[in-house]
Formats: C-alpha cells, structure tokens, sequence
C-alpha cells in the first residue's frame, strides 16, 4: 500500500508539472509578442516594453523562463493581476473558499441524492418511481448547467421567491447553485447506485438471507448497499474533480463569485496572470481529488494496488 | 474472432424505438445546416425596434427579442450554428485521436508511454477547462471555440481509440495478416480500422453531444459566437435578463439544446447497443 501511494504520489506530481508547463505556455502561445499581449491595445513606447520584457524575464530562452516560473509559483508567487495590479495569490485566496463551499455541498448533495434515488429506483424496480428517476437522471447528464441554472432561478427564485437570484454569503445563497452543479454528478451516481442495486439484488445470497427470514431493509443495507457503493467512492471524487469546471458555468450563471467566474473574466479581460493563475489551481486541485479517488480505490479494491 | 461488420441498413434496423426516434431529431436538427435561409421568415439579425419583446403569437411563432429579431429565425440559424460547432469540433477531435490512438496502440512501446503521459496531463484539466485555456490563448470567437472544443475533448477520444486498437491488434486475423505477408500499412487500413469505426462511431455520437454542451457553454459565457451572431448559447445568454417577463427569449434555444444533447445520448446508447454490446457498462 505504501509503495502504491508513493507512486501515484510520483505521477501526481509529473501531472502538475507537466499542467505547469501548459499553463506556462499559453501567454508563448498567443499569436504575437507575449508583451505586446500584456499590454493589450495601449500603444506602448519601445523603451517600456523592452524594460518590461526583460523585468519578466521575457528575454531569456524558454527553458530558463520555465525554471523561474515554476520557481515563482512555488514560492507562492503567481504574478499580478494586469487590470488590478493585485497579486494574483491574493484574489485566488479571496475566492477559493466560494468555489469550495460551492463544490463541496453540490457534492455532498449529489452523493446523498444518487444513493437515496440509486436505492430506491433500484427496489422499486420498473415502476413510475424508478421511471421518474430515470429520467431526471437523463436530464442531469444531458442539459447543460447553464440553462438549468437560469431555469432554477426562474422557477425559484423569481417565482417563487425562495431563494436570492445572485451572489454569495450565506446558505441561502448556496442551495440553488449546489443543486445546479450537482445535478450531473448527481445523476451519475443514482444511475451508478441503481445498476450496482439491481445487480446485487439478483444475486443468490440476497435470496438466501431473504429466505433466512432477514426482513427485507435489513438485506439490503448489510448486504447490497456494501457491494453497490463501492464505486461510488471513486466516481464521487472523480466528479469533484468535473465540478471545478462546471464551477465555471455555475458561478457565471448566479453571479457568484469563485475560481471559476475569476477565470472566465480573466479570459474576457486578457487578464493572462488571473487566467494561468485559476487554471494551474484547477488543474492541481483536480489531480489531488483523483489522487484521493484513486488511493481510495486502491485501499478498497486491493487488486488493483499491485498493476 | 473477429465479428462481421453489420451492414449500415441492419443497424438501422436494429435500432431501439428511442434510438430511431432520436436519430429522426438528430437529422432534422441537421437539415438547417444545408439551408436556412428558406426555412427561416425572418432575418435573424434584422432588428425592428417597432416589434420588440413579442409573446410567441402567429406572426412571430416564438416571438421576438430586444431587438425585435424573430426567435424562430435566430433559432434555426443559430441551430446551424451550432450543430456545424458540433460538427467540426468532433471532426477535429477524430482527426487528431485517430493517428495517435490508433499508432500508439498498435505499435506500443516508447511512443504509447509518450502519448499517455502526455493524455495525462491533458486531462488533469477538467471538462470545460482545456476549451477555455484554447480561447484564452486564441481569443473569443465561433471559430476559435470550435477549434477548442475539438482539441478539449481529444484526450477522450484518444484513450478509447487505443483500447479499442489493442483489443483489436490481438484478434487472430491481425495475425493472420501479418503471417501472409501483409505490411503494417495493409493491416491497419484494410483490418484494423474498419474495427475501430465501431467504438468510434459510438463515442461520436456522445461526443457530439457534449461538443455541443461545451460549445454553447462557451457562447453562453460570451467567448464563442459573437453578437449579432445567433447561437444557442448565446440566445439563453442574451434571454437572462428578461427571464422574469420575457420568458421565450431564453427558454426556446435552451429547449433546443437539451433535446439535441438527449437525443445524441439516447442515439449513442442505441447504436452501442447494436454495434459493440460489450462497451455497456
């Protein structure tokens, strides 16, 4: 198990850098002089930029640039904000805990909600109630966050009058994007739980034990909800990972703010330390949360710990 | 062994109810990209301020904009913008996952570390997050969004691409190919690619599906198609504002788009349910 987690520990860490590396590259990438492209369309004097490309480091070869940026991010240092002169650290530090807050409930929300429906659709197998989450399920995966969005705040909020529109703060805040990123992962899981449910339930020694004369809930929870949540673990906090990008959407969609709604203006903006900033989070957040994922797995499933 | 390719008409046929009904919504979906000009009454950007935010009523079937454009119109024209986004996306996609799934699974070795690493990385962005890092470094615009979707979502191919080359390079008439005397280029074309048209034609389909969520996500947050260009996206975008009165602005495009992505769903399960029953999951 050690040897296991120092070697996902190894790839981990050859992911991030090689994200450092992509990230790094997309201010070289633009189509033009990279300062050029800081400076946007102010017409600047030569003497300026020259003195700006070489206080950037601008003018040394690629690779050296690279070491002094990985140098830079390490020490915690991510560049400055070019509409608001902000370092960078301090507006990601600022927003982090509303895109975490916004993450993690629409998880906990997802994960409650696919093993509640997953179970249930499951026992009630062919009925209108399985029917019924189904098809919600399908609806989860296939329409986009942002018009479920729109259409939770119009039904909701404008409507009905039960939750504010925009913004953050409070819990109150929170329920209707949560339910709006969560409804994908949501309806992952639920399909997840069900099949995995379905399967069980067929098995031999679940006729056993009902044979036994063990009532019917005590069944499933001792003995198909165990075989059925497995995978449950894994895919959760795979889909952890896809919520910071569907924070993106979300965050636009209710105007909160977040990483997500960061990067997005960073983008609009041409704001290139804001954007490299939010993705190289992203991008590392997500592959700590398949490190976990995978760790997990390997601690429950002990085969997979020796491929 | 290998199985016999069913031809084209048998896996119509073969198709769940829900597969062929979404197929039908998947081709009238196409139709506005081949002329819609003739089916629009409107011109979608014309503006009327005169005829601004009409109800759905006879003259405007689904009203009117802040700008007194026809819905309707906007909605068929966006519907080709964006199923030509979906289109092109998943062409470009296919153009670089085919070559690279297909050598690094067949030749193995150095070259498959390589791509796999390098797919690693790839994909420790999140969904939307490669497209966005492609439009930040190219700029907004319709173009632009269709080349970050398509690179976005090649890792995904990518990777089922060479599974499905290495279950295929151990099939017996690979072999057999090989033993008579066939050169690697023969065996690729004539045995090994026709096999992977089948996983690959599946994954298209969900693939277009979530090139056209990606896509209209992009135009949403306005760095896609750009004003006065109808779109998907852009139309629930442009609606936000007037969601409490004006309802049609937004709900029609939005509308539009979860019945194209179910229907792409539902048609890729079926065709996965014909072509390849083993992919199920």
């Amino acid at each position: 198990m050690g040897r296991y987690l120092l070697y996902r520990l190894f790839q981990a860490t050859l992911v991030v850098l090689g994200a450092m590396v992509i990230v790094f590259m997309m201010l070289q990438l633009v189509p033009g002089d990279p300062v050029q492209v800081l400076f946007g369309d102010a017409p600047v004097p030569k003497e300026q930029v020259e003195a700006v490309r070489h206080q950037l480091g601008l003018d040394l070869p690629l690779g050296q640039q690279f070491v002094r940026y990985v140098r830079q991010t390490l020490r915690g240092d991510l560049g400055r904000s070019l509409k608001t002169n902000r370092p960078i650290v301090t507006d990601l530090r600022r927003v982090v805990p509303y895109t975490a807050s916004l993450a993690v409930t629409a998880l906990v929300l997802a994960v409650a909600g696919g093993i509640v429906f997953g179970i249930v659709s499951a026992v009630r197998h062919n009925t209108w109630l399985d029917n019924a989450v189904t098809t919600v399920a399908l609806a989860g995966i296939s329409l986009p966050t942002y018009w479920t969005g729109l259409l939770f705040i119009w039904a909701f909020s404008i409507k009905f009058n039960w939750f504010p529109i925009t913004g953050q703060g409070t819990v109150r805040h929170l329920i209707l994007p949560a339910v709006t990123l969560g409804w994908y992962a949501g309806a992952i899981l639920t399909r997840l739980v069900r099949s995995g449910m379905l399967e069980v339930l067929r098995q031999d020694y679940v006729r056993t034990a009902q044979a036994k004369g063990l009532a019917t809930r005590t069944v499933l929870v001792q003995h198909a909800l165990r075989n059925a949540l497995i995978p449950v673990i894994t895919v959760a906090s795979i889909q952890l990972g896809t919520m910071l990008g569907g924070a993106v959407v979300v965050e636009t969609v209710f105007a909160r703010d977040g990483v997500g709604r960061m990067l997005v203006n960073g983008i609009l903006q041409k704001d290139f330390p804001a954007v490299q900033g939010a993705v190289l989070l992203v991008a590392i957040a997500y592959s700590v949360t398949n490190l976990i994922a995978d760790v997990s797995y390997g601690f429950i499933d002990p085969r997979i710990r020796y491929t | 062994m290998a199985r016999r390719r069913p031809s084209r008409l048998t896996v119509l046929r073969r198709l769940s109810p829900g597969g062929k009904v979404s197929l039908l919504i998947f081709v009238l979906l196409c139709v506005p990209l081949a002329v819609p000009q003739r089916l629009a009454p409107y011109d979608p950007t014309a503006i009327s301020y005169n005829e601004i935010f009409q109800a759905p009523s006879g003259g405007h079937w689904l009203g009117t904009d802040q700008y007194g454009r026809d819905i309707l119109s906007r909605l068929i024209h966006g519907t080709r913008v964006s199923m030509s986004l979906g289109l092109v996306s998943v062409s470009l996609s296919l153009a670089l996952s085919l070559p690279l799934g297909i050598a690094a699974g067949f030749y193995r070795g150095t070259f498959e570390t390589v791509v796999m690493r390098l797919l690693d990385v790839l994909m420790a962005f999140p969904g939307i997050l490669l497209a966005l890092i492609v439009v930040a470094i190219l700029g907004p615009g319709l173009a632009n969004a269709m080349v970050a979707v398509g690179i976005g979502e090649a890792p995904a191919y990518t990777r089922v691409v060479r599974s499905a080359v290495l279950t295929i390079r151990e099939n017996l008439f690979v072999e057999s190919a090989r033993a008579v005397g066939a050169g690697d280029g023969r065996t690729l074309w004539r045995h090994v690619l026709p096999n992977v048209l089948q996983p690959i034609i599946v994954i298209s389909t969900v693939g277009f599906a979530v090139a056209i969520i990606i896509g209209s996500s992009l135009g949403f947050l306005g760095l896609g198609a750009q004003p006065p260009t109808a779109e998907w996206g852009t139309m629930v975008s442009e609606g936000r504002t007037y969601l409490r009165s004006r309802w049609w602005i937004s709900t029609f495009p939005g509308a539009t788009i979860g019945v194209a992505v179910i229907s792409l769903n539902v048609l890729g399960d079926a065709l996965r349910d014909v072509l390849d029953p083993r992919l199920r999951r």
